[in-house]
């Protein structure tokens, strides 16, 4: 881990973000001056002042308390979205490229291909609204279309290892087909799920905030980031300070996350290591 | 009672599920996506009305992002491991580190309200399509940037570049004509790719300007549960995805003619 941030003080900065932001959302409960649901009307839209760091929203509810919360929304999101789809997609992808034959084209041609037909997030919208919002619903939708992303790391990946001769050895010294597959190929595939997860990170906080943003995403009045900044875009003229704090808090965390992944694959990688 | 009963034959309800599927796909190939829950019309109509103001969204974003993406791609490339190298390598982890609904409210107040500068939104004439363009196309123009430089870097090394500079070509010669015109292939490939997640931050651009285009309208389909209209809009931006791609196959072979399909 020491020679990861030790010439590279992008990701350190990276790092102390990514960690000063889990912590955040961890002891938000414990932090937040205020109720983050509590409405003080009469200062509604207040710019920040002593009392209100961030300032007030519509409703006079505490920015400061709602972003701290928020970061507690975005991260449980990130966090669950990129183990489940982690998960499930390592699972799947590496069984299919283990396996091979038709199990793998069933799995790669109809069943990755055909989500990947879809752009993006409109998949997850599409789920989202006939599904109907909710952190369990948007949970849903984000690993419905993320674990595609690991599947195909996945595969490759154990196509690629289970070649190698450490592989035939073990299936040499007569161990089944399944305890290669668990305790041989896929340990060895863990590095890049690992940058592909700090990633992931990243782009599922920003679906989170991106279907929350369109009103599909966390129900209110959870205080979620996307859904902040839609409140904030109804008052850019009297109260910009709504969107301006929501997408500082947004942007140092896809970029912490970013930059780790970055960090990561550069560690990794020995070719990148040199130059 | 009966006013349910009638509903639920008008929508085929009442019909077996497949039968229902085999309904909507025949109507499909025939050009037909529905009736509208919410206004009746059809729903191909109400495509086809803000279908062209979503690619010209899509055109002009892409457009801005290779104007930004080229020039500052070959830049970092040549002048790698310097200051403007650095400067751009900033620019472009922020780019893509910027979601478009972050980077539009934050243009708007910069530009719309505090500069006066450009109208916050609609879709009325070039100057409306500035904003929305910007705010759909930084995240590709960050992302094809980093392309343009890593595959400069590769290209400016290549024996056929040492060739043209020992020519005595000029080096905007050996570097526009010759370097970046190889350095540009895997360049396609990924916009064609990034062409996706471009229709789906339309989605949110749409939104935020209130551009009358097709995402904005899957939007106001979603809130008004007009799943017939929801549906045809999704399946139409996934067709044009595919389309896109499909083009990009094409056009890949025809730069680089080693390539066949």
């Amino acid at each position: 881990m020491k020679e990861l941030f030790r010439n590279n003080k992008l990701a350190l900065a990276g790092f102390l973000i990514a960690s000063f932001l889990v912590a955040a959302a961890l002891l938000a409960p414990w932090l937040i001056p205020y109720d983050p649901a509590g409405q003080e009307l009469p200062s509604r839209l207040a710019g920040p002042s002593w009392h209100h760091p961030f300032g007030n929203d519509e409703l006079g509810r505490d920015i400061l308390s709602r972003l701290l919360m928020g970061a507690r929304v975005s991260m449980r999101v990130g966090g669950t979205v990129v183990l489940l789809s982690g998960v499930v997609g390592v699972l799947i992808g590496g069984l299919a490229g283990y396996v091979g034959g038709k199990l793998d084209t069933f799995v790669t041609v109809i069943v990755i291909d055909s989500l990947m037909a879809f752009p993006g997030i409109l998949l997850a919208i599409a789920l989202v609204a006939f599904l109907g919002p909710g952190l369990d619903r948007t949970i849903f939708a984000l690993v419905v279309i993320g674990w595609v992303g690991y599947a195909r790391l996945a595969r490759g990946q154990v196509l690629k290892i289970k070649t190698l001769e450490f592989v035939e050895a073990a299936r040499a010294l007569g161990a089944t087909s399944a305890r290669v597959y668990f305790l041989h190929v896929l340990p060895s595939i863990i590095q890049p799920v690992l940058v592909q997860a700090s990633i992931g990170m990243a782009t599922a906080v920003l679906a989170e905030a991106s279907l929350s943003f369109l009103g599909l995403g966390i129900a209110p009045p959870a205080p979620s980031w996307g859904a902040m900044l839609n409140d904030g875009r109804n008052h850019l003229f009297d109260a910009p300070h709504m969107v301006v704090f929501p997408s500082i808090a947004l942007v140092l965390t896809v970029l912490s996350f970013n930059i780790l992944a970055d960090a990561f694959r550069d560690w990794l990688d020995p070719k990148s290591l040199k130059s | 009672m009966t006013e349910v009963a009638r509903l639920r034959h008008e929508l085929g309800l009442d019909r077996p599920v497949l039968e229902q599927y085999q309904a909507y796909i025949t109507n499909l190939f025939h050009g037909n996506l529905g009736v509208s829950f919410r206004d009746q019309q059809p729903v191909a109509a109400s495509i086809r009305l803000r279908y062209p103001a979503t690619i010209e969204l899509a055109v002009a974003a892409l457009i801005f992002s290779l104007l930004f993406a080229v020039p500052a791609g070959v830049i970092g490339a040549i002048r790698k491991g310097r200051a403007a190298d650095r400067g751009l390598g900033v620019v472009s982890l922020l780019g893509v580190s910027l979601p478009n609904f972050a980077l539009g409210p934050l243009l708007i107040l910069l530009f719309s309200i505090e500069l006066g500068l450009l109208p916050v939104s609609g879709r009325d004439g070039i100057l409306h399509l500035i904003l929305p363009a910007l705010t759909l196309g930084m995240g590709l123009a960050a992302m094809t940037m980093r392309m343009v430089r890593g595959s400069m870097l590769e290209e400016i090394h290549q024996d056929y570049v040492r060739t043209a500079r020992a020519k005595g070509l000029r080096e905007r010669t050996v570097l526009f004509k010759h370097a970046l015109r190889n350095g540009l292939i895997p360049v396609i490939t990924v916009l064609g790719l990034q062409m996706g997640s471009l229709l789906a931050g339309a989605v949110i651009t749409e939104t935020i300007f209130s551009w009358p285009g097709l995402g904005r309208l899957t939007i106001q389909a979603i809130n008004a549960r007009d799943y017939p209209l929801a549906q045809g809009c999704i399946l139409t931006i996934s067709l044009t995805y595919i389309l896109i791609n499909l083009l990009t196959d094409v056009m890949y072979s025809v730069v680089d003619p080693r390539i066949r399909l």
